[in-house]
């Protein structure tokens, strides 16, 4: 996917204009914030549990080596195929000869972050496969030629109306005058076209929310039932994730799943959670002939046990973008590449580097909702942070913000000259506000005041009133004394 | 994979120089070693330690809060009466697709009208039933594992599925409900796919309304025996 992460300013403006996306956006508190507020106070257990997540996920990254081979040994046992991958490319290769191989012509495709990250949609279509997208949400992105605005709610962006013209170009052999107002009737004309598809795909490929060691499965976590039939029906079964999917045993996949789909959707377990291990076996009348499981470094190597180490935890929810003030004001393609909201401000600079995607970090008030909505505990603005400092380093920031961040600095370290200037400041903008209260314009700040006026001080400072106010305690606190002296 | 021999190591050796490990720590290997064999559970939620009663009490309404439905049967032999009459409420053809699971040969077929079919799902089939291997009281969710007893087209390609589970096969985690699956299949080893089932097909991807049987299901009807 083409990232235009770098123009996230003017992606920006361009969102907030955007009146069909603010309703749409609107969705997002509706859909998810509230569910998960309900799971979470459903669940007594839920923080200890978020803590025992976050340590399965500890445990498992400080023994990746062995876990990843261990796995391996197991995938092998039960007769499936394990290739290793060390980069988005080697990965679009191998699924492609995978498929051509099973001399496929049709791919269905269940949702798969992993799958976009590494454009493999575009690959396997240059080499002339029919490719779908059978989640509902990605189907929808598919027809549009847009990438998902959400890690699990992929066509948030879009309104009912903008689906159903959408449903009427792509589908023109049904009837024109056929109702498509409800929801109820897009959902029941996409399962009737992409049944047929189901059907005749010969490849399916799916993601994995897990890859468990202990018996060699991979995990998927639907609520429509597509990754299953993408999974269940083809001949080959082609699975791809990254390396940071690995978990020891199924008691860990489940413990981890207390925490997931109450932190995503709200739900208690989602629809369907599908355990598959290797091919169909002997005497089965159903299930793929082929099993072959895709494992992605991609930068994965890169983040461990180095400053975003705490990154590979993530479970993929979208808690953090569904809670973050950003991400509801702009949506998620505003952030360019793949992965938008705190958790993609983490993870895209690292993927497509720093000078690309250093916007994206900046992107975020620090208000913190991210991470303490995180099921793994993810520290998101340290994380931040770190990118900011290395996007400073690496000659990122505009010359603007390192001359202000200088000045602010030479300051900082001079405590009187600080409070005096910081004194001055109050007393000038009341001034420039001529008795208002508030201003229509300030240098160095119009693109505050450009939609918003500035509210002019109105006193002094909190440091000087702090100051005044410990004066006249202590001055209290002496007389005090003196009346209580005999 | 002897064509990707090269990437393999090339990960393995990056992910022990960032971890600064050999790989080959007795100390690591045996910790590895014991998580996998011992598999231990972690924390138990309250709600899924509760009493049988209470536990099944659970099971019945984490289910119908997810938009299925459950009908509690005495006996297995009363399944085919219920199935007909099920279907007949919903003004659907008597048809029935079901593996070759050997409970299914213990009730009275013959004494309903439903008119059965054997083995997987073709596409065409309207209703089918499964035979759960357990389910976990917590989220009110089935286990349903694949094999010629129950195939997995069952799960996911008819509009309606109804599935049979022994009250005794009800736990109250999923940890219990992984005990018994591997109690049948072994341990470290499973069959091609195990279903976990929480209510019928669903989706939320228009407007964030919530919509049944997106390509799954669209009916889910749980039977819950009591022996």
């Amino acid at each position: 996917m083409e990232s235009t992460s770098h123009a996230f300013k003017s992606n920006s403006d361009r969102a907030l204009a955007d009146e069909q996306l603010q309703r749409a956006l609107l969705n997002v508190k509706r859909g998810f914030v509230y569910k998960r507020a309900k799971a979470r106070e459903a669940l007594p257990e839920f923080d200890a549990l978020k803590r025992q997540a976050r340590e399965i996920k500890d445990h498992t990254l400080a023994n990746l080596d062995i876990y990843l081979e261990e796995y391996e040994r197991k995938v092998v046992e039960s007769g499936g195929h394990v290739h290793w991958a060390a980069t988005a490319e080697d990965a679009r290769r191998i699924v492609l000869k995978l498929c051509q191989d099973a001399g496929a012509k049709s791919v269905t495709k269940g949702k798969s972050m992993i799958a976009e990250e590494i454009g493999l949609n575009g690959a396997l279509e240059a080499a002339g496969l029919e490719v779908v997208e059978t989640d509902l949400g990605e189907y929808i992105i598919q027809i549009r030629g847009e990438g998902p605005s959400h890690i699990i709610a992929p066509a948030i962006h879009l309104t009912r109306d903008q689906i159903e013209a959408d449903f009427r170009r792509v589908h023109p052999t049904l009837p024109e005058d056929r109702r498509l107002d409800d929801p109820e009737q897009l959902v029941g004309e996409a399962r009737a076209m992409l049944r047929a598809k189901f059907l005749a795909a010969d490849v399916g490929i799916t993601g994995a929310n897990f890859l468990i060691a202990e018996t060699g499965t991979s995990v998927i976590v639907t609520n429509e039932g597509n990754g299953d039939l993408t999974q269940l029906l083809p001949r080959v079964h082609i699975v791809i994730a990254s390396i940071e999917k690995i978990t020891p045993t199924l008691e860990d996949a489940s413990a981890i799943l207390r925490v997931l789909a109450r932190s995503a959707t709200g739900q208690e377990m989602s629809t369907y959670t599908t355990f598959s291990t290797g091919p169909r076996r002997e005497g089965d009348p159903d299930g793929p002939e082929a099993y072959h499981v895709v494992l992605l470094d991609n930068g994965r190597t890169d983040m461990l046990g180095g400053e975003f180490h705490e990154m590979l935890r993530c479970i993929r929810c979208g808690a953090c973008m569904n809670h973050c003030p950003v991400y509801n004001a702009v949506g998620g393609h505003a952030y360019g590449w793949v992965y938008p909201g705190p958790m993609g401000a983490v993870l895209t600079p690292q993927l497509i580097g720093v000078h690309e995607a250093g916007h994206l970090p900046n992107a975020s008030t620090f208000c913190g909702r991210c991470e303490s909505v995180c099921p793994m505990e993810i520290p998101l603005t340290k994380l931040m942070r770190q990118w900011r400092t290395r996007e400073y380093d690496a000659g990122g920031a505009p010359w603007r913000v390192r001359a202000a961040l200088k000045i602010w600095a030479l300051l900082a370290k001079r405590p009187e000259l600080y409070h005096a200037v910081m004194r001055l400041g109050p007393a000038a903008l009341a001034l420039l506000a001529r008795g208002k209260g508030r201003l229509r314009s300030l240098p160095l700040a119009g693109g505050w005041t450009q939609h918003r006026d500035f509210p002019a001080p109105e006193g002094p400072t909190f440091q000087s009133l702090w100051q005044a106010e410990a004066v006249r305690r202590e001055a209290a606190a002496r007389e005090a004394m003196m009346a209580d002296a005999p | 994979m002897s064509a990707n021999e090269g990437d393999r190591d090339r990960i393995l050796r990056a992910v022990r120089a960032k971890l600064g490990v050999r790989g080959d720590e007795a100390g690591r290997r045996g910790l590895v070693r014991t998580r996998i064999d011992r598999a231990p559970a972690g924390i138990i939620p309250a709600r899924a330690a509760e009493d049988r009663a209470a536990l099944i009490r659970r099971f019945i309404a984490a289910l119908e809060g997810q938009n299925a439905t459950v009908q509690r049967l005495k006996k297995r032999a009363e399944a085919p009466e219920a199935i007909a009459a099920y279907l007949r409420g919903l003004n659907m053809p008597l048809q029935l697709r079901f593996g070759a699971d050997p409970a299914f040969s213990e009730m009275p077929w013959d004494e309903t009208p439903i008119e059965v079919r054997r083995g997987p799902a073709d596409g065409a089939d309207l209703t089918s039933f499964s035979v759960a291997s357990a389910a976990a009281a917590e989220t009110g969710t089935l286990f349903l594992a694949s094999g010629p007893d129950n195939p997995s087209t069952l799960n996911f390609l008819p509009e309606t599925h109804i599935v049979m589970i022994a009250a005794e096969d009800i736990f109250g985690p999923y940890e219990e409900a992984w005990s018994k699956i591997r109690r049948i299949h072994g341990r470290g080893r499973m069959p091609r796919t195990v279903n976990l089932i929480s209510g019928p097909s669903r989706t939320a991807d228009i407007e964030q309304t919530i919509v049944n049987g997106a390509h799954g299901p669209k009916r889910l009807h749980v039977l819950l025996v009591s022996r």
